[in-house]
């Protein structure tokens, strides 16, 4: 081609970001028309790791299924597990012990520091500062020791079963956990100084990425983002399940709307999951981690269960429909990613690509989640 | 307690919901039955579920308002609904093959402490399934919508763009009806 190239100042072009791009996290790609540094349009494209969990709900068995459950969100997966079991024992009509549910109740969120640990690593990491994610990932390393020990794998847990648990913790359990505690709170103070008034940090986030509290419910917002456009829900507290109601803990909220406000209630979110662990270790009753009478074959009554869980994302919910068999008639995941991403790309209009990409961190997305 | 003020605006949408006898709903539950009945064997089946709205014990279920409506209506109850201030948790179907029916199901839960989760279905036939689309009541619904469609081939009239989402963008298969062979 010989000639100058002519470009109109109106002219817009079309810039794919992903579906392999550091800043995505995972399998995404988005395709936005640009003017120059500023995003007109965006559209979400999905489907890259679409494993279709849901048929293979309904092709297998009710414990069949479970570890698939661990396979959606690689970071929280003892959440997603924690709706698996609590649903079917819903449908099924199947007594948990309280230890059982304690002990549920504490290695969630064991699970749920560990993914923000992770989050707010990567997440400082997309804003350009490394060193933050060495320290999350040392932490976080302590805590999935403990869950290693008691469940046997180190992401894609399978450890609670219809009716209970795979096994018991024990008392190197308790006292490592009891340890680790101190520990995670004094690296949240040092997080705190290191990076939440940081002034480059502050300015990067700060009024960036608003989403407002109408929106959040248009879409189906929940978890954390919804948190930081001042919306006060979280399932633990709102449609209490399993043991939450015992626990004496506070759901943070922020009224700001931008990515300092997500981010500053996962930060509060640790502190408030280090307070249930302490209380769930403190009042964990003696007695079995398994139900006396359990049916060989779970075969849930006719009908249609749903269950909502918080899981490290938001809320997590799974739909039931038995035909009284031992496989489900439809197996429906309901993931909080799926509508938190979705307001993305009404959200980034008309703001710069780094700040976009900014916001796209502060939603914590898990793309085999969104996809499942 | 919203559930009651729900309910009753539900409700308003049923004109009649005590005499059932000559409600043209009725005349189709009574088809599926026959339908049904051909193809099972002679035990006896219990009744499809006739439109109106039904009260679910949330320690059971899961949620507190069961409304089974026709497509029609249904604009007008999500309308309901978004009014209340419900947020939109998920949409989607259910393959009733014996039935030769298409099941479509919305979710609506609160932000609030007022705990309170609206299911709704409608169903449309096997043959050519289509329902309006919520999008425009509420924008989440979109993906709901494109990722139903993917899964069971149902339409939603009036969505601004019914493209695969989840599956790849050339696939002409519905992974989640029953009839599915891969």
């Amino acid at each position: 081609m010989s000639g100058p190239i002519h470009i109109r100042s109106d002219e817009t072009f079309t810039l794919n970001v992903g579906p392999q791009h550091p800043a995505t996290h995972g399998v995404l790609r988005v395709k936005m028309e640009m003017d120059g540094e500023y995003i007109v349009k965006a559209e979400t494209v999905l489907g890259y790791i679409h494993r279709m969990h849901e048929l293979m709900g309904e092709n297998r068995t009710y414990p069949q299924v479970l570890p698939n459950l661990s396979r959606l969100d690689y970071l929280g997966a003892l959440g997603y597990t924690h709706g698996h079991v609590l649903a079917v024992e819903r449908a099924a009509g199947i007594e948990v012990p309280e230890r059982a549910e304690y002990i549920r109740a504490i290695t969630v969120e064991l699970n749920r520091i560990a993914s923000h640990l992770f989050w707010f690593g990567a997440f400082v990491m997309d804003l350009g500062g490394f060193t933050p994610l060495m320290y999350a990932i040392e932490d976080r390393e302590h805590i999935l020791d403990l869950l290693e020990a008691v469940t046997g794998s180190r992401l894609t847990y399978c450890y609670y079963r219809f009716g209970g648990l795979y096994n018991d913790v024990d008392d190197d359990f308790i006292a490592a956990t009891k340890a680790v505690i101190p520990r995670l709170r004094k690296s949240l103070k040092k997080y705190d100084a290191l990076v939440t008034g940081n002034i480059i940090f502050e300015k990067r986030l700060k009024d960036i990425g608003p989403i407002s509290a109408e929106m959040c419910r248009k879409y189906g917002a929940t978890g954390p983002v919804a948190r930081g456009s001042g919306i006060d829900f979280d399932v633990r507290k709102n449609e209490p399940y399993s043991v939450y109601p015992e626990f004496d803990f506070d759901v943070p909220v922020y009224h700001e709307c931008d990515s300092l406000a997500r981010y500053k209630v996962r930060m509060d979110e640790m502190e408030q999951s280090l307070r249930i662990i302490e209380q769930g270790i403190e009042k964990l009753p003696d007695g079995p981690i398994m139900p006396k009478k359990k049916p060989k074959l779970i075969k849930p009554p006719k009908g249609d269960y749903y269950q909502a869980v918080e899981t490290a994302r938001g809320s997590f919910g799974i739909r039931i429909v038995s035909d009284g068999t031992k496989n489900a008639y439809r197996f429906k995941l309901r993931s909080p990613t799926y509508s938190n991403m979705h307001m993305f790309d009404e959200a980034c209009v008309g703001m710069m690509i780094m700040d976009a990409l900014a916001m796209m961190g502060s939603l914590d997305l898990v793309i085999p989640e969104i996809d499942r | 307690m919203i559930k009651d003020t729900v309910k009753q605006a539900l409700q308003d949408l049923f004109p009649d919901p005590e005499p059932v006898v000559e409600e043209p709903v009725v005349e189709t539950a009574e088809e599926d039955e026959a339908d049904g009945d051909k193809k099972k064997p002679a035990k006896k089946k219990e009744k499809p579920r006739l439109n109106g709205v039904l009260e679910r014990d949330h320690a059971e279920h899961g949620y507190d308002i069961d409304v089974q409506l026709e497509p029609g209506e249904l604009l007008a109850a999500v309308m309901i609904l978004d009014k209340a201030g419900f947020f939109i948790e998920s949409i989607t179907g259910v393959d009733w093959i014996k039935e030769k029916q298409l099941e479509v199901v919305y979710d609506f839960s609160r932000y609030d402490f007022d705990v309170c989760r609206v299911v709704i279905r409608t169903r449309t036939p096997r043959s050519e399934p289509s329902v309006p689309t919520i999008s425009k009541i509420y924008s989440g619904a979109n993906w709901h919508e494109r990722e139903t469609h993917d899964f069971f081939g149902i339409k939603f009239e009036g969505h601004p763009h019914l493209i695969p989402l989840l599956l790849p963008e050339d696939a002409d298969f519905h992974p989640l009806l029953k009839d599915f062979k891969p």
